[in-house]
């Protein structure tokens, strides 16, 4: 198949779509979060303030070339899981990049974010920022493990690396989506969801309150709006991936919109009502709880 | 507490005694003899406890007072020690052997007031002030006000008025 | 008992000699060599004006509060963040770290010692940034006006965009001082840190003044 030229500008009007939906998503977020404290939250907009105010500061500093890259590493770790998994099913205008093993590439790209952070973190000397990485690669790894073994168990369960013939498989009602042909490998998987998504009880990464913020201590002005970019598209590109893989995918916008919006909020359930993890009992949670479910479901498939 | 002070005077040469409650009580006593009383109160009375090491500058008979307060908590008991040192070049005896919290105590008497515990672990090290050059502040010859008015810049206008009296005149205007 | 400004000097940050991996004796002088400190620059602003406004906008809707607090006042922020007063919904947020940081909050006295640590952290956020001064203290010294280790007169050594009165100022007054101030921002007036640039000796000497072991550098980048 030649490569057609006109699904650059798709791609980059799913990108755009996804970083919107992705901002007022992440506040949408904030806000369901704050009224369960019973507090207002954020505005609707703050992520988009946050976002020009931080691009429009006038000094910033360096630490390096691995600090440059290290947010740019990140973005494109998340751009890149958006566009070579199919956003919307049988959409020619909104299928993206994707190919026939892009299955391999999604699991790949999950990982390729935070293995930038590492090394722009590590470069910019600061302590916290090393603890940070360290705690978060560890927390990654064990998340993932669950994740690429129900992602095996599905690729085992349709014969295919395929996004989109996974996708196709799940069509025709919900009693075809994997969550109801293969439960064990979606529960490991959503177990592992909570695990990635940063939000309680799994943010001990990234949360203010622990070892300032983590990995991004030192990034300010262009390199943090960079990276809140990324914080805006790889969730929902996350979500997407599981969308496709588990929930039958999104044939319109408005379903996409409504099961990003639902898959997402499972995360923020669970982490309003729960504490936080210490690094060492998420892993620990991962592999006693998570681990022998994907197992299970690799078994059975 | 009378009981506790009687033993002790048969042991060692204290001096005034001073009752404060029915569980608190005051003695002064020798420097000298100070390590020997605080074995003795930890070891054989039970007070196991330091609750704090501090000092009060008597200027106007030229001396320092150390107290040692100790407590024994079964018994729900405290009672202070009142070392009188000299106030020129004070030195007292480290007691961090006894109880490891006491360097810190004497980090911070040195600093704050001057005395020196010469072998007290980091006693020279700065405990609260940083790059501190004047004597030492806690001592009563050191004038704080003046102090301040050299050192920092003084916003102009600054007025103290008497809160009653001010809230008064605010609240009932022209009524004494 | 005056001491002279090396005596303090950490053993860590003395010039010395090191021998490098391969051998290779040469002097450090860590104040020097491991740290920048080319004083600021003023930095304009977009070109645009009506950009520039938007990114004022934007600034003022977006207040990030370094989590650093120094004196009573800092007790008096934490309600900010209850379902209470929840300053959430205007925008402002807590920062750990100084480097994403856009507003510096002076939550009371001020020790010398404390100084220190706030001028380093104030050099380390990112231009535009502000300070807002909280309570007497921070005005006049307030009931630490006689005392040997605080300052009276924060202006004299940062620059400071706005004071909230009081000992101590209620959550209320702490909001309605934070709305004045995106007000200002909006307004393009709140220019402290080109300020800063601008009379740098003159705060520098304010400062030295009264930290009598100055042992950073001239400005932490
Ligand atoms: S103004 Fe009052 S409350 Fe604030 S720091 Fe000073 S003494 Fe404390």
């Amino acid at each position: 198949m030649a490569f057609e030229w006109i699904k650059i500008p798709y791609a980059l009007l799913t990108l755009f779509i996804v970083v919107n939906y992705g901002m007022l998503l992440g506040a949408l977020m904030q806000k369901i979060a704050a009224r369960v404290g019973r507090r207002h939250g954020v505005p609707i907009w703050q992520n988009y303030a946050d976002l020009i105010k931080n691009y429009g500061l006038r000094t910033s500093i360096t630490h390096g070339v691995m600090f440059y890259l290290g947010p740019v590493f990140r973005l494109s770790g998340g751009v890149g899981l958006l566009l070579f998994v199919p956003t919307i099913y049988g959409s020619e205008m909104f299928s993206n990049l994707s190919f026939a093993g892009d299955l391999i590439l999604a699991l790949y790209f999950v990982f390729f974010g935070t293995l930038g952070m590492a090394l722009g973190a590590g470069e910019s000397g600061h302590p916290h920022a090393a603890i940070g990485v360290s705690r978060g690669l560890a927390q990654v790894t064990a998340a993932e493990l669950p994740f690429a073994l129900a992602v095996f168990a599905v690729a085992l369960q349709y014969q295919t690396l395929s996004i989109t013939d996974i996708v196709a498989a799940q069509q025709g009602g919900v009693e075809n989506w994997t969550l109801f042909t293969n439960p064990l490998a979606v529960a490991a998987a959503m177990l592992a969801f909570l695990g990635s998504m940063m939000r309680p009880p799994f943010d001990v990464v990234l949360a203010p309150q622990e070892i300032p913020i983590g990995p991004p201590t030192e990034y300010h002005s262009s390199y943090l709006a960079l990276m809140q970019t990324n914080r805006a598209i790889f969730p929902i590109a996350k979500i997407v991936v599981y969308m496709n893989l588990f929930f039958g995918g999104a044939a319109t916008w408005p379903v996409f919109f409504l099961k990003v919006f639902c898959i997402y909020l499972v995360s923020v359930f669970v982490g309003v009502v729960f504490p936080r993890f210490r690094v060492e009992q998420s892993i620990r949670w991962f592999l006693v709880w998570a681990v022998p479910l994907g197992v299970l479901a690799i078994l059975l498939v | 507490m009378h009981a506790l002070y009687d033993r002790l005077k048969a042991l060692f040469p204290v001096g005034e005694f001073t009752e404060q409650r029915s569980n608190l009580a005051f003695v002064t006593l020798p420097g000298a003899y100070l390590r020997p009383a605080l074995l003795h109160l930890r070891d054989r009375e039970g007070f196991t406890h330091l609750v704090l090491l501090t000092a009060v500058d008597w200027i106007e008979q030229g001396q320092f007072q150390l107290t040692y307060l100790l407590s024994n908590r079964a018994e729900n008991r405290d009672i202070g020690l009142r070392v009188m040192l000299p106030r020129l070049g004070t030195v007292m005896a480290s007691i961090h052997d006894l109880w490891p919290t006491a360097a810190t105590y004497q980090r911070e008497l040195r600093e704050m007031f001057g005395i020196d515990f010469p072998d007290s672990p980091g006693v020279y090290e700065e405990f609260i002030l940083e790059g501190w050059n004047d004597i030492p502040p806690y001592r009563r010859d050191f004038d704080t006000l003046q102090y301040a008015q050299d050192s920092y810049a003084q916003r102009p206008g600054r007025e103290t008025r008497d809160p009653e009296s001010h809230m008064k005149q605010q609240l009932y205007p022209g009524k004494g | 008992m005056k001491r002279d400004p090396m005596h303090f000097i950490k053993p860590e940050l003395m010039p010395r000699k090191v021998k490098g991996p391969d051998g290779v004796e040469f002097e450090v002088e860590p104040l020097r060599d491991y740290f920048c400190d080319a004083p600021p620059t003023v930095q304009h602003g977009a070109y645009l004006k009506i950009v520039e406004d938007f990114f004022n906008w934007a600034r003022a809707q977006s207040l990030w509060i370094l989590g650093f607090g120094t004196g009573c006042g800092a007790i008096e922020m934490r309600p900010l963040m209850t379902p209470r007063f929840d300053a959430y919904r205007y925008g402002i947020q807590w920062r750990p770290t100084a480097r994403q940081a856009n507003l510096l909050v002076i939550s009371g006295y001020l020790s010398t010692k404390t100084l220190k640590r706030a001028i380093r952290a104030y050099e380390q956020m990112q231009n535009p940034k502000y300070v807002v001064g909280l309570g007497s203290c921070t005005i006049n010294g307030g009931m630490y006006w006689d005392s040997y280790n605080t300052i009276k007169c924060l202006d004299q050594y940062l620059p400071v965009d706005l004071y909230i009165t009081g000992c101590m100022p209620r959550p209320e007054a702490l909001l309605q001082g934070f709305e004045d101030l995106k007000k200002l921002i909006r307004a393009g007036q709140a220019e402290g840190a080109n300020r800063y640039a601008e009379n740098f000796t003159w705060y520098k000497a304010n400062q030295k003044q009264v930290i009598h072991d100055w042992d950073m550098p001239d400005y932490n980048w």
